[in-house]
């Protein structure tokens, strides 16, 4: 496939990035603000030998791209905040059974049905925590069609790496924007695929004994080891056990794995961090605006900077920690009543100096209302 | 020379979890059988499994086992379907599991037609929970929750079957272990979406609360209050549970026909 | 006809199913509550216990006349 240059939306972006990572299947559900995606599969898939359907509900879609991924295809469902709250027992099983999947959240503004066409970044706590019990995930996020492409295609990356769930944590404002961007041409970025085993027929395969470098390679449904998948705590064998000894290995295992590995799995974009008085952290839809505020505000000659976020989790605490260590002010930009300025607080050494700017009747946020809220925290009135 | 079942099991499991008498090993025991006469390999064979009593039965095969969330089970096989479509899909699941909280992955199988052989284990009750009424107990039984005796009337799963568009249902009871093996081999030749009802005993949960305490007393109230279709037996006896098979017939399958649509469209393009 | 009954004894819990459905009163349970043939030379080889049985736990094992004197 040649490079190609395209305008289009957010939504499609998602998309081309989930074939050029070698989508084989798509289960989904139509939800606003996220159907786009179902319906450009609906076609892109077919054509590319892949498999789509539509399933009778959100649950139903994210149980069958789990069941799709263990016949070893790259497996992928999308949907928006109440279909999100639906899949999260789901979430669990592929977390517990360590299942490659990549689930796209295009975030609506809530609760509830909430303002179903209106954006918001409401979802970065339901991302990490939504699932009962203890364990770790990783979300993603991008704030223009280009990065969106690259994340899309990192997203399928460290679901196979860590054989774990990846959230794309999208929201209205990006998905529903039209742009360009550059599809590279195939081999340009690095696809990961699938680490199968290299244990021969008729050898004890092991499908959750972790190798040397903590990877789990996997054995493909219907290929030549029979094995158990479960959402009990089980045995390398993947059988249910008990065991105080492989319940307390197992758990370290799922939250150690991606909890050591933060700073592999950490993305971000820094802009003019260097010297930077006041330090912008956004993400998504709202780091638009805060570049924005950011470029206005240097040609007025004062000293401001951007941290945009692209992984949330696991949060990048000591990145966070170093970005803003220089600075007397942090600014948390995020179209919620505060969720990751939560994170930043917690991991920078004077959180008083950590402010929450945003932006909750729906609309999006604009220069003006960065400007208006950081003139108010900085005593220079509006 | 007889094929032995234990070739299919996971021994090293054995005793299994059921309790003395529970139906669910008898239609292990016969499944086991179905698939040996079919002489299917078992690299060949998916068990999907939901949560419940039923669904530890994926445990005990040797094929390849997922062993899912409650209701769950055939919305899971459904993408293994579709990714491996020359696979075989067994998806047991008890009554709960299938037709309360998995009522709605049921009816959409059913009405996609998607080559799964669903086998559907009715003990009427939530054993592993401690015996709550399900949708399948039906009016005036006892159960945990039905203190004063069960409000909810049942579905009738074969009727709900046929009503959704599967292509193969049939039912019989671990009493019958013959059909058991006989229906359950059809169902997985059949190309299409099956479902197979096996009433089933739950002595522990169902029958001490209901006057059925032992599980020989459950056997023969299955024997005494079930008739083969088109037996005269029937006939004469209208309220009596019919067994055999209802619906068997040939209808484009969900997996084939999107092969198909995936040969069609990359002709296009 | 001479028909062998071969008992898992670890697997069997006793609930009695083999016993009760037994045409000629072959098998009975004993002091365990396992399942014992005890008058294994009245079995006909119709092998119900063993397709009945819940616990994979009997099989039995018929030699036909004609197949002795082969």
């Amino acid at each position: 496939m040649k490079e190609q240059l395209k305008f289009i939306q957010g939504n499609e972006v998602c998309v081309e990035g989930a074939l050029y990572s070698g989508l084989g299947f798509f289960a989904g559900y139509p939800i606003t603000p996220s159907s786009e995606i179902l319906e450009y599969l609906s076609r892109r898939l077919p054509e590319a030998g892949g498999s789509f359907v539509q399933m009778e509900d959100e649950i139903a879609s994210i149980c069958a791209i789990i069941g799709a991924s263990l016949t070893g295809k790259k497996s992928m469902t999308a949907t928006s905040g109440p279909g999100f709250s639906l899949m999260q027992e789901a979430l669990g099983f592929a977390v517990m059974a360590e299942i490659p999947c990549v689930v796209a959240d295009v975030q609506r503004f809530g609760p509830s049905t909430g303002l179903p066409t209106q954006g918001s970044q409401q979802d970065v706590y339901q991302a990490r925590w939504g699932r009962h019990g203890d364990h770790s995930i990783i979300v993603l996020t991008a704030s223009n069609h280009q990065d969106l492409f690259y994340i899309t295609v990192e997203a399928f990356n460290f679901s196979e790496t860590y054989r774990s769930p990846v959230i794309l944590l999208l929201d209205e404002g990006v998905a529903h924007l039209r742009e360009k961007v550059i599809i590279p041409k195939q081999g340009e970025i690095p696809v990961i695929e699938r680490l199968r085993t290299s244990v021969p027929e008729g050898v004890d395969y092991h499908p959750y004994l972790p190798r040397e470098d903590g990877r789990l390679p996997m054995s493909d449904f219907g290929g030549s080891h029979r094995y158990n998948v479960t959402g009990l705590f089980h045995d390398m064998w993947g059988f249910p056990s008990t065991d105080p000894k492989i319940v307390h290995g197992l758990l370290h295992h799922l939250v150690d794995k991606i909890e050591s590995n933060v700073n592999q799995i950490a993305r971000f974009k820094e802009y003019f961090l260097d010297d930077a008085d006041f330090v912008i952290v956004s993400y998504g839809s709202s780091a638009r605006t805060a570049l924005h505020v950011v470029h206005s505000m240097r040609r007025k000659g004062e000293k401001w900077g951007l941290l945009e976020l692209q992984t949330l989790w696991p949060f990048p605490c000591s990145l966070v920690r170093e970005k803003c260590e220089e600075a007397d002010f942090v600014f948390v930009v995020e179209i919620n009543m505060g969720q990751v300025v939560h994170e930043v607080k917690r991991c920078v050494d004077y959180p008083e100096k950590v402010y929450l700017v945003n932006r909750v009747d729906g609309e999006f946020i604009t220069p003006t209302d960065i400007k208006n809220i950081t003139r108010v925290i900085l005593g220079r009135g509006v | 020379m007889d094929i032995s079942i234990k070739d299919y099991i996971r021994k090293r499991f054995f005793p299994h979890l059921w309790c003395p008498g529970c139906g669910h090993g008898t239609v292990l025991n016969n499944l086991l059988r179905a698939v040996a006469e079919l002489g299917i390999p078992k690299n060949q064979i998916v068990m999907v499994s939901g949560i419940g009593c039923s669904s530890r039965i994926s445990g005990y095969v040797d094929f390849h086992s997922l062993h899912t969330l409650h209701g769950r089970a055939l919305a899971f096989a459904t993408g293994v379907k579709m990714s491996q479509p020359h696979l075989n899909i067994i998806v047991p699941m008890g009554d709960g599991d299938a037709l309360a909280i998995g009522g709605n992955h049921f009816i959409h199988a059913c009405r996609r037609n998607i080559d799964l052989t669903a086998i559907v284990m009715n003990n009427r009750i939530y054993g592993m929970t401690g015996g709550q009424f399900s949708p399948l107990s039906g009016k005036g039984i006892l159960a945990t929750t039905a203190p004063f005796r069960n409000l909810d009337p049942a579905f009738d799963t074969v009727n709900l079957a046929i009503s959704a568009g599967a292509t193969f249902v049939a039912r019989t009871t671990t009493y019958h272990f013959k059909e058991i093996k006989e229906y359950i081999k059809k169902a997985i030749t059949h190309k299409g979406f099956s479902v197979v009802e096996i009433l089933s005993q739950c002595p522990t949960s169902f029958g001490r609360k209901n006057k059925l305490a032992s599980p020989v007393e459950m056997l023969k109230f299955f024997k005494d209050t079930t008739a083969l279709l088109g037996s005269k037996r029937l006939e004469q006896g209208p309220d009596l549970i019919p067994r055999g098979i209802f619906v068997d017939k040939e209808v484009p399958e969900y997996t084939e026909e999107y092969q198909k649509l995936i040969k069609r469209v990359q002709k296009n393009t | 006809m001479k028909a062998q009954h071969i008992i898992n004894r670890h697997w069997c819990k006793g609930c009695g199913i083999c016993v009760a459905f037994c045409p000629k009163n072959v098998l009975e349970l004993d002091m365990e509550e396992k399942v014992v043939a005890v008058r294994p030379e009245d079995c006909i080889g119709c092998r119900v216990c063993e397709f009945r049985c819940p616990d994979l736990a009997i099989e039995v094992i018929v030699e036909r006349e004609h197949e002795r004197a082969a």
